[in-house]
């Protein structure tokens, strides 16, 4: 007769092993290694990296394997693992415009310093599903004038083009000293642009996507041109203490991209374009396009605008851009409720028969009031 | 407990976060402590549940737990739920401590959404997994302006919202997360536990913990502290009553949890708290249900 949630502990260990079962699939098809995953899947492993804070590809491709594909689940164990990392300090800045550039595009020049290079791009592909592919088949490499150069050439960046003109603010330099990290100490608001960034750069793509595209769409716009977009590889150095000098960790992909906004200045500013930054892991255009729009329309306020829209909204983007706090809220809905449920109930149960008895005694009055008014 | 103690989880630290990691939540708790009903800040790492599953209080409780503590954990005041089930073999696992389902053994009890039943002794930990911290969030989304709001004790808005809540309904229409203030001075969040539960907070022997992972605050209400569920003269507050004893052990005091137990409107009420109803019954109480099958437990679980 009373069957409740009970044995806890035996259905969660089933669920597991079902769980298991159903990321494994059909037993009659091979398994997929991470290593797969890492080579062939590489944006989702891109992702995957960038929202969960760690620069690790084998590791993002395992935790995609685990994860059976759900990217935001795999973005949560990479964040799990990550807590339980030492962090020896901050690297040095990395130097964008020393880049091994693979792909290199602006869209306010037709030519520049560098020229303009597709790189291996979606873009201009017609989105016709390929039934080629469910077959393997051999797959030529790049052609040699692609080939990918061992060290880096100079690239100047195109808001550096402009600066020399004079017209694009100049980055005010950071500060000197400690870097701003969230993952350290706990989000203030207002916060400051670096803090900003990480909390951009660790969001989710869907969400800047749709706050970016917002702005666009009027709420709050920023009148943006995508200055430059470049995606490649960067050496990252790390300043040793004993040693006195910078030490090369290795080379890691990035995408970088500068919005250049057009503003009409205020009562301190002369009238000059601004910028949007966004800067992510891998290739990982479409997040760091959004992450600029967004980066630009935080910084409303300190161009002397007023904060109307969302995107405009510190406490609104920031609280909310991360998908692994997110997702956790929403889902922990399932999780049982029903002790305060169950004091829901007894106060609208109360409310109703108060309603029902008010509803009665109104309904009475308007009785004997007809009486009354039937004896006058 | 029946279940088998989970293995060692080997290559992490004690109870999981690293020893900077427990400092750095060891001074936020020192610090709302020393300031009780007042939130700190504090730099909430990413655990390995998902936030909204208790990742506050499982920091707060890995910060303190030593190798001689008993843990309980209890989720909707039963130590036999999923969630309740999930977090203690968590402690097991990566701190091996002794782990129990009775209130009275425990030297630490983590728990979502209820107090025990059976008041709290000097010396045990209460740590509570809190989702939103902030009393005043849903009267105002922004933190800027409620940080100002309790700098300065200035809490007119929840009085209107209690007051309207009076003026439409003729009550204070909240049941459970009822606001409470901390000796004087902090409006304080008591996590969702029932209203029910509110006087257990107001002067306990325990220590009373607060941890909010995802948004990253820890408030604490230390030993022997006054604590004051909202109200108006005219409209005291009021603990929640039962119409039915616990249909297993006969309690009348204790805090029910309705089983609807069949699709024709049949329903029972029993305790949600599993151990001070199983106490109870081990004690000879007898419930309505129990009546009949008395002494023959296991087939009514």
């Amino acid at each position: 007769m009373y069957v409740s949630v009970k044995g806890g502990e035996a259905a969660i260990r089933r669920a597991h092993r079902l769980l298991a079962d159903r990321r494994r699939g059909s037993r009659d098809v091979a398994e997929i290694g991470s290593d797969q995953i890492a080579e062939q899947l590489t944006l989702a492993v891109d992702r995957v990296m960038n929202e969960g804070s760690l620069h690790d590809r084998a590791l993002a491709a395992l935790a995609i394997k685990q994860a059976r594909g759900d990217l935001v689940e795999a973005a949560f164990l990479v964040r799990a693992y990550r807590t339980t990392l030492p962090r020896f300090g901050a690297s040095r800045p990395i130097d964008t415009a020393e880049m091994v550039v693979e792909r290199r595009i602006s869209a306010t020049y037709k030519d520049l310093p560098g020229g303009q290079i597709l790189g291996p791009t979606f873009d201009y592909t017609h989105r016709l599903i390929d039934f080629g592919l469910e077959e393997a088949s051999e797959t030529p490499g790049p052609e040699a004038a692609d080939a990918l150069p061992v060290t880096p050439g100079s690239t100047p960046r195109v808001t550096e083009l402009l600066a020399r003109e004079g017209l694009v603010e100049v980055e005010p330099r950071g500060e000197d000293g400690e870097v701003g990290d969230l993952t350290r100490s706990p989000l203030r608001i207002p916060a400051k642009r670096d803090v900003r960034l990480q909390q951009l750069a660790r969001g989710d793509e869907g969400f800047l996507l749709a706050l970016g595209y917002s702005t666009q769409r009027g709420f709050g716009s920023t009148h943006p041109f995508a200055g430059e977009i470049r995606i490649g590889r960067v050496e990252v150095e790390f300043d040793v203490a004993e040693l006195g000098f910078a030490v090369p960790l290795g080379e890691i992909t990035v995408s970088e991209c500068q919005m250049i906004n057009q503003f009409s200045g205020s009562a301190k500013v002369a009238p000059t374009f601004t910028r949007g930054y966004g800067l992510a892991f891998g290739q990982a255009e479409r997040k760091v396009m959004a992450m600029a729009l967004v980066d630009r329309a935080l910084r409303t306020e300190e161009l002397g605008g007023e904060v109307i829209a969302p995107a405009q909204d510190q406490e609104f983007v920031l609280a909310h851009a991360d998908n692994v706090q997110a997702t956790g809220f929403v889902e922990h809905l399932k999780l049982p409720h029903y002790v305060d449920f169950q004091a829901e109930l007894a106060l609208v149960r109360a409310m109703r028969a108060e309603h029902a008895a008010r509803a009665e005694a109104d309904a009475a009055d308007v009785v004997e009031d007809h009486f009354e008014e039937a004896a006058e | 407990m029946n279940a088998p103690t989970p293995t060692p989880a080997t290559g992490y630290a004690f109870a999981y976060l690293d020893e900077q990691t427990k400092r750095m939540i060891r001074r936020a708790i020192l610090k709302a402590v020393a300031i009780p009903g007042h939130q700190v800040p504090f730099a909430s790492r990413d655990m390995p549940m998902p936030y909204g599953w208790g990742t506050g209080g499982i920091q707060v409780t890995a910060a303190i737990l030593g190798r001689s503590d008993v843990l309980k954990v209890i989720d909707q005041g039963a130590d036999d739920t999923t969630n309740a089930v999930s977090i203690r073999a968590f402690f097991q696992k990566t701190a091996s401590v002794a782990v129990t389902t009775k209130t009275a053994e425990a030297t630490v009890i983590q728990t979502r959404h209820r107090i025990p039943e059976k008041p709290l002794t000097a010396g045990q930990t209460l740590v509570f997994q809190v989702p939103i911290p902030e009393p005043l969030r849903f009267l105002e989304p922004r933190e800027t302006e409620t940080r100002v709001m309790h700098a300065l004790a200035d809490y007119g808005l929840m009085h209107v919202k209690l007051y309207e809540d009076v003026a439409k309904h003729g009550r204070i229409a909240k049941t459970y997360a009822y606001p409470v203030e901390v000796e004087g001075r902090y409006m304080m969040d008591p996590s969702p536990i029932p209203k029910f539960d509110n006087p257990k907070l107001h002067m306990s022997p325990a220590l009373q913990l607060f941890g909010a992972g995802r948004e990253k605050r820890i408030y604490a209400l230390p030993p022997f502290t006054a604590v004051k569920s909202l109200d108006f003269e005219d409209h005291p507050f009021e603990r929640t009553k039962f119409e039915a004893p616990c249909a297993l052990c006969g309690a009348t005091d204790a805090y029910l949890d309705e089983v609807v137990t069949d699709d024709r409107g049949g329903r029972m009420f029993v305790c949600s708290d599993t151990d001070h109803c199983e106490e109870r019954r081990a004690a000879g109480h007898r419930g309505a249900m129990l009546a009949d099958t008395a002494g023959n437990e296991e087939n009514v679980r």
